[in-house]
């Protein structure tokens, strides 16, 4: 897939052209890409936004990613009135350490020495944006989707995650409003780390809940 | 949690209480996925109270919000089948009116 | 009947770990729905894409990519609500294929 090309949208009527995702497709450009050139010429010539309003939307969307995530779970481990917080309230702790997280409302469940949480959204791709970026195709997938609520351990297991039987597996559906973040555990070996150096820990596969955070 | 609780129903179930989801499948754009409609479960929290989505769907407002809870399923109760330990659940959002007082709840 | 989208608890086959690099093309997509919705246009909210996806035929949504199906879903709606008609999408539609090399 294409990388880091950029390209002048807001030209309007002058010269705009269209180009493929991959540059060496072999095929016409998709209907559904020409679809997208269409849609936004048109809402560009009905002022509804500009091409600027794209380019700054697609920047902050490339701002958020699971580093965002990673800061309040590294905040978690290290301040326990913090984590209280956090579970009570995840968009205001979001929020408490400089997070802007707009009208994202977050539950955070945790995980612990019983229970090990998993996040789907079986209806579509509910996910906490703001803090983890835009979801992997997995999450979106048909197989995820489905069996995620039906036979998690099995899913877990095809991550290579094995939870034994005597803790309790949850799986939150998002089905309406609310968001999801997995706080996992803190992994040992890490006492007197810094908070920076314990969000790289916190993957973004273990705050879906696929995986657990990731060793020293 | 959601400010402005003068459009908002008022909420009839509390923390604990045993629910089932309503059956029903009506066409449209619906929240209640087809796997826990007619299941039974425990509220685990009031989310707040929220526009339907079966209306926003529309662009309608979908008002009087709907108070929002999260329910807890087992496992075992939802598949027959379920292949793991009994103590395994799933926690799922689901719109007041979708939710009845399970009244074969020992 | 159980929407084709609503497929919690149906056997399926492995999960694929795939991901990929979002596309240029996919990335405006979503900037689109984002900026439609915001409060200050208020021209598409988040329950009408999901309406519109889930109304696209079992077969169809399956051959269709993730962001494929929400530019279908983005048109659809933007042709509901009145933004543009379906003749000034068709002749878009055909001056920017008429474009291509």
């Amino acid at each position: 897939m294409s990388g880091t090309h950029h390209h002048d949208h807001d030209h309007g009527h002058d010269h705009p052209h269209a180009h493929p995702t991959a540059p060496d497709a072999d095929d016409l450009m998709g209907y559904y890409q020409l679809m997208e050139v269409a849609v936004r010429e048109l809402l560009i010539e009905k002022g509804v936004f500009t091409g600027e309003d794209i380019r700054r939307q697609i920047e902050r969307m490339d701002g958020a990613n699971a580093g965002r995530g990673g800061l309040l779970v590294a905040r978690a481990w290290t301040d326990p009135a913090f984590k209280a917080r956090a579970l009570a309230d995840g968009s205001a702790a979001c929020r408490e350490i400089g997070l802007e997280v707009g009208a994202l409302k977050l539950i955070v469940v945790e995980n612990t020495p019983s229970l090990h949480n998993l996040i789907v959204c079986t209806l579509c791709s509910c996910y906490p944006r703001p803090l983890l970026g835009l979801p992997p195709d997995w999450y979106k997938s048909r197989a995820y989707r489905s069996r995620a609520v039906r036979e998690p351990r099995a899913v877990l297991a095809e991550f290579g995650t094995v939870i034994p039987d005597d803790v309790e597996v949850r799986v939150h559906d998002s089905t309406a409003d609310m968001r999801y973040l997995v706080l996992p555990r803190r992994p040992d070996g890490t006492d007197g780390w810094s908070e920076e150096k314990l969000a790289e820990l916190a993957t973004r596969d273990s705050m879906v809940g696929v995986a657990l955070a990731a060793s020293p | 949690m959601s400010g402005g609780q003068a459009d908002a129903l008022p909420v009839h179930f509390g923390v604990g209480d045993k629910v089932r989801v309503r059956v029903a499948h009506p066409p449209g754009h619906l929240r209640t996925p087809w796997y826990i409609r007619g299941q039974r479960g425990a509220v685990e929290r009031i989310c707040g109270a929220f526009a339907n989505p079966e209306e926003l769907a529309y662009n309608r407002p979908g008002l009087p919000r709907q108070p929002l809870y999260r329910i807890r399923f087992r496992q075992t109760d939802l598949w027959p089948d379920y292949a793991g330990p009994k103590t395994d659940t799933v926690e799922v959002e689901i719109y007041q009116h979708w939710l009845e007082p399970d009244e074969a709840a020992p | 009947m159980r929407g084709h989208h609503d497929m919690g608890g149906l056997p399926a086959g492995k999960v694929e770990p795939t991901e990929h690099q979002y596309a240029p093309w996919e990335k405006r997509v979503d900037a689109m729905l984002v900026l439609l919705g915001a409060p200050e246009r208020g021209l598409m909210r988040t329950d009408e894409l999901r309406r519109n996806i889930e109304a696209l035929a079992p077969d169809v949504y399956e051959r269709m990519s993730y962001y494929e199906r929400w530019m279908a879903s983005i048109a659809a709606t933007m042709l509901q609500r009145g933004v543009f008609t379906a003749d000034e999408l068709g002749r878009k539609l055909a001056e920017v294929e008429a474009r291509e090399p």
